[in-house]
């Protein structure tokens, strides 16, 4: 075993250096706790977003809001939700735990790293500041289509600046994480015995450095419409306004696998772990995320499917056949599960419940991948439920489970376990209150981006019945921020490895050292700890 | 085993972290070239007549000078590489210079053919293309001149030499790069625009 020499323990810090040290730090777990905190800041602010308009819909007639402010509310939801929260919370996750789960000392460019996290906040306080602007904020939804999105006023150019600086962000980090998981990987770890979820951070880093710029493409054409009176998207001077749908979505279908890939790693990660199992098929999952990496830049015009002005076969077959390397993860995932002996701590209950809601989503997407299907349901509730099936049901479920599951190496304590099975029911219950009524809603024609409904169209039930919903997620969401709160206050007492986990970072303490690694065990499979635990066991019996 | 080595071992022959990051950064780069370049495409393939009326045809002349200037400031570039891997850093520097200076002409010599167009950036979606296309890639030619100006002041303070030499190389990956989207540019704009 390679032994590194321990440094000196350091004395703890005045306040004041404290904060100039986390504001100039270039040490990746540092900045991936930035990463969750910024993140999460931004979840609360989109979070009452959401609650805004659930309590305008819950009953026909106008409550909270003009229509206008409605735009807005809904537009910066949606942009945060996906830009600032989402996606830079599987970045943070991927910041801390690649380098600790390749055996690295930090990231291959730690400047750059801190660089890419501090354009987020940067980014994200620019889309808000939207709201002290002439006209508000951002109305023309997340998509920004034109031409709502080139007649709106200022707000509309910062967002499309924020969104230039976070999509900089992005692939700033993505060729940080590529080559940090090409070129500093510790010796033994190969690349098909590296963790699955740096599998995951990888395929989503390669999508991120072919994708996010291609829509910083078409905010700059959005822009110089705007701005420079220019006819990118202007047919009266013979530009397509349809342009913008093929940008957007070439860049936004890869995004939804951006958005879930590492709840996919996430999830591979814990299942194992709490079935007390290794995965059922190691390849058949890293074969999947590749095939969908690929995959997912062919299927951008089923979002298109109803300007009939797009190949529907062609699309549409593409659409369905990414379905198949998603549903091999299921099936690895259950097999996995299968004869396992289950132990239902908190990060599996999140495991479990991502399981089951994100097969629903899965299911809602196969389904509208058929133009009939779709033309039926396009523009309706029934997209909302879909999509929030996929990114609340899916890749929030798999941040709290991998919250629950990496808190105690983050910060050497462990969540409470009664108040995390608490989260988990609450959630899921007001989870599927939500989103569940609104299938039924779009069926019902229910169109999304609306502030108010006629009383006598059948859907003020539903509709009730989905903003209480919103309040039991929120109070789901108290929960765990009471969680947090309550146990970063406790000694730091967790063990280095509290669950019998398999993979390096429950190698070395809880928090790890600066450096990372005192020492490193030998990798000689996909679960080097697992190896390790299993040879001290062998050596005592 | 100290830290040091443990990372040293990590780093494999073939190609560095440095480098390996700019060939990534440059397939960024290339996927938001290729969106304008499919903008373009999806813009005249709607057009009933190429280049819209009204229009007044682009010389090639001054556009071919430009052409010449940064193809051969990409091998003068590939130059400073020759001389750095053979252990003159100083013959490098001075290749490296002339390739700075191509690229302040290139500069100089496109606002110059701006000036001399007698169509704006408003004037329909052949001004759009032809200023937003050639502008965005003016600022890229802009950055690598600065990227390359850090690396001759590098080269100069004597921190290249035979055995690092990795900012020239990711600069000039850079700059080759640039180099390719002007040829792109070049040939959508004169030589598959009919006249």
């Amino acid at each position: 075993m390679a032994v590194i020499q321990a440094p000196p323990r350091v004395e703890p810090e005045p306040a004041p250096r404290r904060l100039l040290g986390w504001l100039t730090t270039t040490d990746h777990k540092k900045i991936g706790i930035l990463y969750l905190v910024n993140s999460f800041s931004f979840f609360a602010i989109a979070g009452v977003f959401a609650l805004l308009m659930r309590t305008e819909l819950a009953r026909p007639g106008i409550q909270v809001f003009a229509p206008h402010a409605y735009n807005q509310i809904f537009t910066l939801h949606g942009t945060l939700m996906i830009f600032l929260v989402i996606f830079p919370l599987l970045a943070g996750f991927g910041n801390y735990f690649v380098p600790l789960q390749i055996g690295a000392l930090d990231m291959a460019f730690p400047r750059i790293n801190a660089l890419s996290f501090w354009l987020l906040p940067v980014g994200g306080l620019t889309i808000l500041s939207g709201f002290l602007a002439k006209g508000g904020a951002a109305a023309a939804a997340w998509t920004g289509y034109p031409p709502l999105s080139e007649q709106l006023g200022t707000g509309q150019d910062l967002w499309i600046a924020g969104l230039i600086l976070v999509g900089t962000a992005s692939i700033l980090g993505g060729v940080n994480f590529i080559v940090t998981i090409i070129r500093m990987r510790a010796p033994g770890m190969t690349m098909m015995r590296m963790p699955l979820f740096v599998w995951s951070i990888l395929a989503t880093s390669l999508l991120v450095i072919l994708a996010a710029p291609v829509l910083t493409a078409g905010l700059i054409m959005l822009f110089a419409d705007r701005r420079l009176g220019t006819a990118f998207f202007d047919p009266t001077q013979g530009g397509v306004p349809l342009l913008w749908q093929h940008v957007f979505w070439f860049f936004g279908h890869p995004e939804v696998y951006m958005l879930i890939l590492g709840a996919w790693g996430v999830v591979s990660e814990v299942i194992p772990v709490f079935s007390g199992k290794p995965i059922f098929s190691y390849r058949g999952v890293v074969l999947s995320f590749l095939m969908i990496t690929a995959l997912s830049f062919t299927v951008w015009a089923h979002h298109m499917f109803a300007t009939g002005a797009v190949e529907l076969p062609f699309f549409s077959v593409t659409t369905e056949l990414i379905s198949i390397p998603t549903g091999v993860l299921f099936f690895i995932w259950l097999a996995t599960l299968w004869k396992g002996k289950l132990r239902l701590e908190p990060p599996m209950l999140f495991a479990l419940g991502f399981i089951a809601m994100f097969l629903i989503g899965g299911i809602d997407g196969v389904w509208a991948a058929s133009p009939a299907m779709d033309f039926a349901i396009h523009d309706t509730y029934w997209v909302v439920a879909h999509l929030h099936y996929v990114l609340f049901g899916g890749t929030i479920f798999g941040v709290m489970a991998a919250m629950y599951y990496w808190f105690p190496k983050m910060t050497g304590r462990m969540l409470s376990r009664r108040l995390g099975i608490w989260q988990f029911w609450v959630q899921l219950v007001g989870f599927n209150l939500t989103f569940f009524p609104m299938h039924i809603l779009g069926l019902r024609g229910m169109p999304r981006r609306i502030a108010d409904y006629a009383p006598d169209r059948g859907w003020s039930f539903l509709n009730l019945v989905a903003s209480t919903g919103a309040f039991v997620i929120a109070t789901a969401m108290i929960i765990f921020f009471v969680n947090i709160f309550l146990t970063l206050r406790k000694p730091r007492t967790a063990p280095d490895d509290p669950w019998g986990a398999n993979t390096l970072e429950w190698a070395t303490s809880s928090p790890p050292p600066p450096h990372n690694f005192d020492s490193l065990p030998p990798i000689r499979s996909n679960r080097p700890v697992h190896d390790l635990r299993e040879a001290e066991r062998r050596e005592i019996t | 085993m100290s830290a040091a080595t443990t990372s040293e071992q990590r780093v494999r022959p073939e190609m560095s972290g440095p480098i390996l990051g700019m060939v990534l950064f440059v397939a960024s780069e290339a996927m938001f070239f290729a969106a304008f370049f499919g903008a373009y495409f999806t813009i005249r393939a709607n057009a009933s007549t190429w280049p819209p009326k009204g229009i007044p045809h682009l010389k090639i002349d001054i556009a071919s000078i430009l052409t010449v200037i940064l193809v051969s400031s990409s091998v003068v570039l590939q130059m400073a590489i020759r001389a750095i891997r053979t252990g003159d850093p100083r013959r490098a520097m001075a290749w490296l210079g002339a390739t700075v200076a191509l690229g302040v002409t290139f500069l100089g010599l496109q606002l110059y053919d701006y000036s001399q167009l007698g169509f704006g950036v408003k004037d329909g979606t052949f001004g759009t293309l032809f200023y937003v296309m050639t502008g965005l890639h003016m600022a890229h030619v802009f950055g690598g001149v600065i990227f390359l100006s850090l690396v001759l002041w590098q080269g100069i303070a004597g921190l290249l030499s035979r055995t690092r030499y990795e900012p020239l190389e990711a600069g000039a990956i850079y700059w080759h790069f640039v180099d390719v989207v002007w040829i792109c540019l070049f040939s959508v704009f004169y030589l598959l625009t009919p006249r």
